[in-house]
């Protein structure tokens, strides 16, 4: 069974008024479990929008999404994935553990489960020392760790990320990405992951899927051959360079179809 | 949290200063200001610094101390502080009456987005009309009316009053806390297939404190003025607005006892406002120090 | 927004409105309340518009305390907030005293204040509300001049500027905004403590001291007429500051999403 199934998926903003946006338009792909898939492309390509299609926060116009066989709908109610945002997005009135506790309470869980389980989540993510801290008395990065930990709280086989790392320093991103393929590795997470940047796709992913903007379609998808066990050696590595060399030729691609029509922000190359 | 202490404490010095420089102007201006009043511009607008008008400060405070009234055993201090008290009753029922019916009345407006539109709209308007001017009309019920056997009594206009002016700011700021909940929030509730109800609960109340602050204190202020207005538009007995208004008649005779129900008045609003800054204080620890709205 | 449309913001209130109003009719009418509990709206407008005269006179005292106060508070409130910003520990004086004062029901000072002048005067009341209005701006206008952005003070130190002309370029055109922010605020307050006053003895041709009489006369419909007279007066000043406010703010500011 696939973990996400798209067929003919397409979203359209304001149909047939002057204000009409072809966010996404006939997007097919198909995510194997525990596959890392990336979605890369210019502003306004769709990739949120697909992202957010997939997690059922909005209706495709036409076309079937199938998360773990299920309608995106159900699967939403069972909360089959979690989902982590550029923002990390904690609440500030609750501590570290309380966060994560959040979807476990609105499962239903009972407090002790739900007490043990957020441990297991903290020495997952390699902060157990900040259990009783607030979010604001943490560091960015920490901050995504402790968002990252709820989004898997539930354990849900499902990880959809828009651009979580994006308000993030160099350096501490570069960590995160490490720290993210170890936690997907140790729970065998499948992840679609937004992203504005080359090589944060190609360091990540099994694949990753290129877009264009306006309409949103998939202009090409790269198979990345850096196999399964990555570290920091990865970044120097032969297959590395000629991953991003692919992506960024196939969104140049894209972006010179797109300068041609319009004006558009491009997309990071570092 | 020491340097916040030694803050207050600066500012509370700070707050006894000033009230002993203006203490200091008031005798300042009896020395030197006309007796009977003087004329500025033209205007009279210089007051009269004798000792009937203008009593020294040091006889107001020992007004405190000496008989309420000619063979009178109570002190005026007793008598004043009897009835701040009762007004401070009266106050804070109508600041918890006017509260619960503002956050119960934000909660729907923020679920039926056609309710606020149809109220907000007033809501806000109500903030800058003088809906005081009400205060007499609803003091008169008092005594004259009968809801199914229960008879209206006076006090409970000056407690409605008091719950009306509050019930304001709060139903707007609650609702403005409600509603400003950033869209990433919603959306992660929403991925939790989580209901209105939930939502509401988990994310929208606790995201609505720091906007509910500043709304309480401006109806902590607003149900002692309105306790006060209704007691003095028409002498509702036992409050301190009563107070003021008959030593105000007596003060040809009692230049002095005036004063002291005036700060009477002036320490209600004052612990009223310390007992909601104190909630205030409870509900926002382990918020982040930024200052509020 | 599409949905917010005109429509879609004047209906709904319009509804409220109409719908209020029926239903106070009509629970009048239905129940046969006494006229000392509620006077139907009908009856009220009826003795609006018979004591039209005489309740505009009674607006004109209570707005011209009103006005007076307001604009006296004002200027004194701009130019002791100058002070202010130019010493700090004056400003570190006050803030705590204005703080206080927010919360006691400062109008009780009316007592002490008819005591001090001639019985038939109305300087009491509008000393009142210059002191209420004074406070109101002297706190709004002084932070506005103080709470400057960093960045912007540093640009104009980087160019040598003195302090008067940092005044001139920055501070001052910083506080326009908090002053008619301050102004919004203080027309209604200015309204509601002129209004109050007249609670306290004295002179009886304001508005407040004609609905306790009216009321003592047990006549309330006209009573109501002139709360809603007083109503009126409140909205007028309150638009008069709104008109100001936008006269002179450039440009809108940016409105929050509402979730």
């Amino acid at each position: 069974m696939n973990a996400v199934e798209l067929s003919g998926v397409s979203k359209i903003f304001n149909e047939g008024t002057p204000k009409q946006v072809d966010a996404v338009v006939d997007v097919s792909l198909t995510v194997q479990p525990g596959e890392f898939v990336s979605l890369i492309g210019p502003s306004g390509c769709g990739k949120s929008t697909l992202l957010r299609l997939i997690a059922n926060l909005l209706e495709p116009t036409t076309g079937a999404i199938a998360v773990n066989g299920k309608s995106s709908a159900q699967a939403r109610q069972d909360h089959d994935y979690g989902m982590a945002f550029q923002q990390a997005g904690l609440f500030d009135w609750r501590n570290v553990t309380k966060n994560i506790e959040l979807p476990l309470e609105l499962k239903g869980w009972e407090k002790a489960k739900r007490t043990d389980r957020a441990k297991q989540m903290l020495e997952l993510v390699k902060l157990p020392e900040f259990a009783e801290l607030y979010p604001w008395q943490l560091s960015g990065g920490m901050q995504q760790r402790v968002a990252i930990a709820r989004a898997l709280a539930a354990h849900p086989q499902l990880l959809l990320m828009d651009e979580p790392f994006g308000a993030l320093d160099e350096m501490t991103r570069e960590y995160m990405q490490g720290e993210l393929l170890r936690i997907c590795a140790e729970t065998s997470t499948t992840v679609v992951f937004v992203t504005h940047s080359i090589p944060e796709a190609v360091y990540l992913s099994n694949r990753v899927v290129v877009m264009s903007p306006r309409p949103g379609r998939i202009t090409k998808i790269v198979d990345v051959k850096l196999g399964v066990n990555r570290g920091e050696e990865t970044r120097n590595a032969e297959e590395f360079f000629s991953g991003i060399t692919a992506v960024r030729e196939a969104l140049r691609g894209t972006h010179a179809d797109h300068v041609a029509a319009n004006a558009v922000r491009g997309v990071e190359d570092r | 949290m020491i340097s916040s202490v030694r803050r207050s404490a600066f500012r509370a010095g700070m707050f006894v200063l000033s009230l002993v420089l203006i203490a200091g102007l008031w005798e300042f201006y009896k020395f030197v200001g006309p007796q009977n009043g003087g004329q500025l511009f033209g205007m009279r607008i210089l007051p009269r610094a004798n000792s009937q008008a203008m009593p020294h400060v040091w006889d107001m405070l020992s007004r405190y101390g000496r008989p309420e009234m000619r063979g009178s055993d109570r002190k005026v201090w007793s008598v004043v502080l009897a009835g701040a008290w009762f007004s401070l009753r009266l106050s804070s029922a109508g600041f918890i009456l006017g509260a619960s019916i503002g956050v119960g009345l934000a909660v729907l407006m923020a679920r039926y987005r056609v309710v606020e539109r149809g109220l907000l709209p007033y809501l806000v308007l109500s903030q800058t009309v003088p809906l005081i001017a009400l205060a007499p009309l609803v003091v008169s019920w008092g005594g004259k009316l009968q809801i199914f056997g229960f008879e209206w009594p006076r006090w409970l206009s000056a407690a409605v009053l008091g719950a009306f002016l509050a019930f304001f700011p709060v139903s707007v700021g609650t609702l403005k806390g409600l509603t400003s909940v950033p869209s990433s929030s919603l959306e992660l509730m929403n991925s939790y297939a989580a209901s209105w109800r939930q939502t509401l609960i988990k994310l929208r109340f606790p995201a609505a404190v720091p906007f509910m602050v500043p709304a309480f204190r401006l109806a902590a202020s607003g149900s002692v003025i309105g306790v006060v207005v209704a007691e003095i538009s028409t002498g509702l007995k036992g409050g301190i607005g009563r107070l003021v208004i008959e030593y105000a008649r007596e003060a040809t005779a009692d230049p002095a006892k005036v004063f002291t129900a005036v700060f009477g008045a002036a320490a209600l609003g004052l612990v009223m406002a310390a007992i909601v800054a104190a909630a205030d204080v409870m509900l926002m620890r382990n918020r982040p120090k930024e200052t509020t709205i | 927004m599409s949905t917010d449309s005109f429509a879609s913001r004047v209906i709904p209130p319009a509804v409220f409105g109409v719908g209020f109003l029926s239903l106070w009719e009509g629970v009048v009418r239905v129940f046969d309340l006494k006229p000392y509990f509620l006077t139907p709206p009908s009856k009220i407008i009826v003795q609006f518009f018979t004591n039209f005269g005489p309740i505009r006179e009674a607006a004109t005292v209570s707005g011209k305390n009103a006005l007076i106060g307001l604009i006296v508070g004002a200027v004194f409130g701009v130019l002791m907030s100058f002070t202010l910003s130019r010493f700090r520990f004056l400003s570190q004086l006050i803030s705590p005293l204005a703080v206080a004062l927010n919360a006691v029901p400062i109008f009780v000072l009316v007592a002490v204040l008819n005591n001090m002048f001639s019985i038939t005067s109305e300087i009491p009341r509008r000393i009142m509300v210059t002191l209420v209005v004074y406070f109101i701006v002297l706190v709004n206008v002084a932070k506005g001049l103080t709470q400057v952005h960093s960045t912007h003070i540093e640009l104009m130190r980087s160019y040598a500027a003195s302090d008067s002309a940092i005044l001139r370029k920055v501070r001052i055109p910083n506080a326009v905004p908090y002053l008619f922010t301050s102004l919004k605020i203080a027309a209604p307050v200015a309204v509601i403590t002129a209004f109050v006053s007249e609670y306290f003895g004295g002179s009886q041709n304001g508005l407040g001291s004609r609905i306790t009489s009216n009321i003592a006369n047990s006549k309330n419909a006209a009573a109501w007429a002139y709360v809603f007279g007083a109503c009126l007066l409140g909205l007028i000043f309150y638009s008069i500051s709104i008109v100001l406010e936008s006269a002179a703010s450039r440009g809108g500011a940016a409105t929050k999403k509402r979730n």
